[in-house]
């Protein structure tokens, strides 16, 4: 952590660590609230025929040792502050994945009293993975996208975030 | 300060946790290893579907109640429109009925074969947990060449079906059947032979018959403990009247005898599957229904994957509904666990919970308890609203 940008090393360390990552994102799964549809697909993109570990991804059950948390859900009052937490709890840099239609826009609970509008409104998202409930060939896409952003150096949701309220007291 | 109190220790788990994979969160309290009580909180899925289902007409609410659950959608789908035809007087055609019932029984195989995978899972046989999801591929191919979607099949509308099995689909069905059976005698095989499963299920979770009527338990985790009810015998819908099934039942009570019910009831599901295709009856797809629904209220009950499913719905007269309730079979099943736990290693905890098929989506209603001198049971949107907030606070 003492590296500074004056330190020659800092940029290899960093293309190293931004290697590691590509190459081993590990997941965890945490349901807002949604309908089980979208927690299945994802479940299915973890077994044999879509086998979502070929890109080195690994679900984990801890949210300290992952990288990328993949949500469902419309994200009903009483999960939101849980969803919070567990984002919280993770490491940076951290990536987020909103599965389903539900947990982009609200989906079919449109209206519903107890849920909040979308995932992106209780914490940032990278990547929105739009259907009801999405094929796993769409998950897998969605999480692939997001290993080509963070490949690219592209900023993350949870850095733009950390730079918006800066800018607007600038 | 007594010291003579045993100490009581609380090992909180959820609502994130890798067990299950929605959110839910239990206490179990410990003494050492051995579980001396648990309790459930529920209530993290709840998103006020009931309520919603006032603001939405008839035909929206098909596509609304279907996604209480994504695993059961279709039973969802399916009690809510027989229970709509039934105020309106209407009778939805034969080979509608039929159609209805063959996704039913499909949906149960993949709903099994989803438990089966989950439940090895919890009991560190990750093995059969792949090989069962993998099989399970299959039977999500057949529902997708019949319905065109993997989780959400809409195949119901009011008054009938929209989805025709065409002669070469009931071949495709056929022959993934066939492979399902051979599959699943392999597992059948697995789980009542492999010592080291064995010594994770046999003799955990027993629970008698009495124990079973009297918490009320339904579905397969009732069958497991030898109560004979299965609504698709008892009061049958849909087309079950022409192409029965038999209800499949095991004495042993505990987590093996859950296994084998399950997987049992999958051969009957296959076996009516092919009958249902040999004998498909030939007529209209839909029935007219008319948009605004006559006023009354009816109830209408269907035998989900996971056991009785419950359906009350009130008809003011409008092209919307009055009242719609639902009662789901996970409910039903959640007291079982806190009387069988006790006594339990609090490792057997994630297979206990998983032997009940939990779904938590369906489960999370809201219930207001009628006290005395409290007479207002009518909430309006707002009050909802407002109540939602407080709470969670």
């Amino acid at each position: 952590m003492s590296d500074q940008s004056s330190n020659p090393l800092a940029s290899v360390m960093d293309g190293l660590k931004s290697w590691a990552r590509i190459n081993s994102p590990w997941v965890i799964h945490y349901n807002s609230g949604s309908c089980n549809g979208c927690d299945i697909e994802i479940l299915a993109t973890l077994t044999p025929r879509y086998d979502l570990e070929r890109l080195g991804v690994k679900l984990q059950g801890s949210p300290r040792h992952a990288d990328i948390l993949i949500c469902t859900g419309p994200v009903t009052r009483q999960s939101k502050e849980r969803l919070k937490r567990i984002y919280e709890q993770m490491p940076s840099p951290k990536f987020v994945v909103a599965v389903g239609s539900c947990g982009t826009a609200s989906g079919a609970f449109r209206g519903c009293y107890n849920i909040c509008e979308s995932i992106g409104d209780v914490i940032p998202v990278d990547v929105y993975v739009p259907g009801c409930a999405p094929r796993p060939e769409a998950i897998i896409y969605g999480v692939a996208q997001l290993l080509e952003m963070i490949k690219s150096g592209a900023p993350s949701a949870e850095m733009r975030k950390a730079e918006e309220p800066a800018a607007v007291e600038g | 300060m007594e010291a003579k109190e045993p100490k009581k220790f609380i090992v909180p788990i959820g609502p994130q946790h890798p067990a299950l994979k929605e959110p839910g969160h239990f206490e179990f309290s410990v003494d050492g290893e051995i579980v001396t009580g648990a309790s459930i909180r529920l209530g993290y899925v709840h998103r006020g579907i009931e309520k919603g289902t006032e603001q939405r007409n008839w035909i929206q609410n098909i596509y609304l109640l279907e996604r209480v659950c994504g695993i059961c959608s279709h039973v969802h789908a399916m009690a809510y429109t027989l229970g709509v035809e039934k105020l309106a007087g209407v009778t939805a055609p034969p080979r509608a009925q039929a159609i209805r019932e063959l996704v039913a029984e499909l949906e149960r195989i993949h709903s099994h074969m989803l438990w089966l995978g989950v439940a090895a899972h919890e009991g560190g046989f990750d093995t059969l947990f792949m090989y069962s999801w993998r099989d399970r591929e299959v039977v999500m191919d057949l529902l997708e060449s019949l319905t065109g979607n993997r989780v959400h099949y809409s195949t119901n509308v009011l008054g009938g079906v929209k989805i025709d099995v065409t002669p070469e689909l009931a071949d495709t069905i056929r022959k993934g059947c066939d492979f399902l059976e051979e599959r699943l005698q392999h597992y059948l095989r697995v789980v009542t032979t492999d010592e080291t499963f064995l010594a994770r299920t046999r003799g955990v979770g027993p629970m008698t018959l009495e124990q079973a009527e009297l918490l009320g338990a339904v579905g397969p985790t009732a069958r497991a403990s030898g109560v004979t009810r299965d609504i698709r015998i008892d009061a049958p819908y849909a087309s079950y009247a022409e192409f029965p099934v038999t209800v499949v039942t095991d004495n042993g009570g505990d987590l093996t005898a859950r296994f084998v019910v399950r997987i049992k009831e999958l051969f009957e599901s296959c076996r009516v599957i092919r009958q249902i295709l040999d004998n498909m009856p030939e007529s209209e797809l839909v029935a007219k229904v008319p948009r605004r629904i006559p006023a009354g209220e009816t109830i209408s009950r269907v035998e989900a994957p996971r056991g009785e499913l419950f359906y009350y719905i009130k008809s003011g007269g409008g092209d919307r509904p009055e009242r719609v309730k639902s009662r789901t079979p996970s409910l039903c099943n959640w007291s079982t666990i806190s009387t069988v736990a006790v006594g339990h290693k609090l490792a057997d905890m994630p297979m206990l919970l998983a032997g009940i098929d939990p779904c938590f989506s369906c489960n999370d209603r809201m219930i207001q308890i009628r006290r005395k001198g409290h007479e207002d049971q009518l909430w309006t949107w707002e009050q909802l609203r407002r109540y939602g907030i407080e709470y969670y606070r």
